[in-house]
């Protein structure tokens, strides 16, 4: 067996945020938290299908990346694609509908956990196979550069965002992908969250260079390394990705040193993972730090983050009724989308 | 009426839509400085800049992914396969993204791309340069797809398939590209989802495509000469099929023979036949029959190459077969 890496000992960014900004982060990462909770009961329950791959753990990747970004930038994800989502602005009720089925999904319940769209939110998408996102993601980004130099649209600087894991890393769309965004200077964030696991293929058993962020260099890119279990941390490393992106510079690849708090998926047994290293994780919750740095800085109160986590299970619950309250998608519109109207 | 090559009628339909249309680019293998390994981008790099002809690095299946990005963010890409058969390498992004992703976000977005280039048995080309995409593609869902033929069509079909609002598979024939014809002056647009009636006739329907529309023409001329009178049907959009005028033509001969450059198993000409069966059983005087390459990989001997796809005697002695057995 190869030796696993050990994790480097980050440095703390200098605390650079107002308390406004801090509870917005606090808000989008216990949104996460709680709406995949209440998936995971809702699947136990019998009440969702499918492949469920739940993102507990990783909250400060989605929240530190997707809100360093404007609303009309773009996000690009995976299958483990809920948080993304919310994050990217898709209002719970509208995904815990698709994940029922209902009409009133963000995919109006065609697409399912693994395929949410909205493109109201410029969420392209809920891509199920290793990988394909990230040449779509590529397309978005390209796009922006057309407008702005093909078509002389001064205006035209969206970035886009491009989550994946370590397993995609292998995969050989990530490195044609890089190629092409270094190339011809695409505004795109590659963003890996290492969560060490690719199903049951620990990250060290399937990669001769288990440092990701290092596989930028080759393409002239920046690739930076990034403790994913803080918020801050990972805020810090976007926002600059973001502002070189912005400015015409080029991509970013930044790989997050996370965990996923379940398994897999929740077919997955998870029997794999250690004991021993499932509580080192557990013991660095992005949440439970990012709690203790808003009150130790003087930017919250814990009865202001109740209030937050009070707030946020309302939603939830709401989202819940209002996916078991929406209709089913109409029979008669079986064959509705596959074709647009011109 | 101007005399135009296939590939150069192609050309003006990429470059008028160019011209009409600023989402319109085209990406691929040496589409911009080199022109386009058939000429059909010749010169559009200098017009239209690297961005709107952007050579792409040889990544098939991530450029197509690429172009599918762009599409749902409201451009107009249209890819160059240098070769159809490379974009095997490209099926994900064209099956799960091009194809599906329409309906999987429950219409949140649009996919208006077109993939074209050159596709069939050329010369001597080996296997994997003579492939027929079409057959293995048509069982995606959401993709439409469509072969040109002659000039004519060839530059009205790609100028429709990039107004489409749908990702459009667009088959060129490698052998097709010299084909002249004068074309009109003015601008037009042949609709996608038409088939054409090659002849005109009552005794027996002969539905093809892409290069073998010209085998079943020098066929006809012989048939002709027997005093037969065969209906010639081009059908254009080999996904979603013309039933329209499949249909009124078996109405009419009440016999059919597909002509079809893709091997027998799983092809385009095996769809018909069931649909065939599905909507038009009672109008059939005999078995539907199809002329097929066949189920070989394509090989590289020149004598043992013609034997793998259908040759016109093999054509005429097929319609002569149906009508002798007339009922």
């Amino acid at each position: 067996m190869v030796q696993e890496r050990t994790l480097p000992q980050f440095q703390a960014p200098p605390a650079q945020i107002s308390s406004e900004e801090g509870l917005v982060l606090y808000e989008d990462m216990i949104l996460g938290r709680f709406f995949e909770d209440k998936c995971a009961e809702m699947y136990y329950r019998g009440k969702m299908f499918g492949f469920v791959h739940l993102y507990n753990g990783q909250e400060a990747v989605s929240s530190g990346v997707i809100k360093s970004l404007r609303s009309d930038d773009y996000v690009c994800s995976t299958y483990r694609d809920h948080v993304h989502a919310l994050s990217a602005g898709v209002p719970a009720k509208n995904v815990m509908a698709e994940l029922f089925g209902k009409e009133t999904g963000c995919s109006k319940g065609r697409g399912g956990s693994m395929h949410l769209f909205s493109s109201e939110h410029n969420m392209l998408g809920g891509f199920a196979f290793i990988g394909e996102g990230i040449p779509v993601a590529l397309g978005a980004a390209f796009q922006s550069r057309y407008r702005r130099d093909a078509l002389g649209d001064a205006s035209a600087d969206q970035v886009t965002a491009c989550f994946f894991g370590d397993g995609t890393t292998n995969n050989g769309q990530f490195f044609e992908c890089l190629n092409m965004a270094a190339l011809w200077k695409l505004p795109i964030l590659f963003v890996v969250e290492n969560n060490k696991w690719a199903i049951g293929m620990a990250h060290e058993r399937a990669t001769s260079q288990p440092e990701i962020y290092k596989k930028a260099a080759v393409f002239g890119m920046p690739g930076i390394e990034v403790d994913g279990m803080d918020v801050m941390a990972v805020r810090a490393v976007a926002q600059e990705a973001v502002a070189r992106a912005r400015a015409g510079e080029g991509p970013t690849l930044i790989e997050a040193l996370t965990y996923r708090f379940r398994g897999h998926s929740l077919a997955d047994p998870d029997e794999l993972r250690s004991k021993a290293e499932k509580e080192a994780w557990l013991a660095r919750d992005p949440i439970k730090r990012f709690e203790a740095y808003l009150v130790e800085h003087n930017l919250a109160e814990e009865g202001t983050l109740k209030e937050v986590r009070d707030r946020i299970q309302t939603r939830i619950d709401d989202a819940l009724t209002f996916a078991e309250d929406s209709p089913e998608p109409s029979p008669e519109d079986l064959y509705k989308y596959i074709f647009a109207e011109s | 009426m101007a005399e135009t090559l296939l590939f150069n009628a192609l050309r003006e339909a990429i470059d008028e839509e160019m011209g009409r249309d600023d989402t319109v680019f085209v990406l691929g293998e040496d589409v911009g400085v080199y022109g386009g390994s058939y000429k059909v981008t010749k010169d559009l790099y200098e017009k239209y800049g690297e961005l709107r002809v952007l050579d792409t690095p040889i990544a098939e299946n991530s450029f197509t992914g690429m172009a599918v990005g762009a599409a749902m963010t409201g451009l107009r890409p249209i890819i160059e396969g240098m070769n159809m058969g490379f974009l095997l390498l490209a099926f994900n992004q064209i099956a799960n993204n091009a194809g599906m992703l329409r309906y999987t976000s429950g219409g949140n977005y649009k996919i208006p791309m077109v993939i074209r280039g050159p596709g069939g048995v050329g010369r001597q080309l080996g296997a994997e340069h003579s492939q027929r995409l079409e057959a293995y593609f048509q069982a995606v869902p959401g993709l439409k797809i469509v072969a040109c033929s002659t000039p004519y069509n060839a530059k009205g079909l790609l100028k429709a398939a990039i107004r489409d609002d749908n990702p459009v598979l667009f088959f060129e024939h490698v052998l097709l590209y010299n084909l002249k014809e004068d074309l009109p002056n003015h601008e037009y647009v042949v609709p996608l989802d038409k088939a054409e009636v090659v002849r005109s006739g009552k005794d027996v329907t002969i539905l093809t495509y892409s290069r073998m529309r010209h085998h079943v023409t020098q066929a006809v001329k012989g048939l002709e000469k027997k005093g037969i009178d065969p209906e010639v049907i081009d059908l254009i959009s080999l996904k979603p099929l013309d039933f329209d005028t499949i249909g009124a033509s078996i109405k009419k001969t009440h016999r059919v023979i597909i002509v079809e450059e893709c091997m027998k198993t799983g092809g385009i000409g095996a769809e018909i036949i069931a649909s065939i069966n599905d909507r038009y059983f009672d109008e059939l005087d005999a078995p539907v029959v199809r002329l097929s390459s066949q189920d070989i990989p394509t090989p590289y001997n020149g004598k043992l190459e013609t034997l793998t796809i259908v040759q016109p005697k093999q054509i005429e002695a097929a319609v002569e077969n149906m009508v002798a057995l007339k009922v």
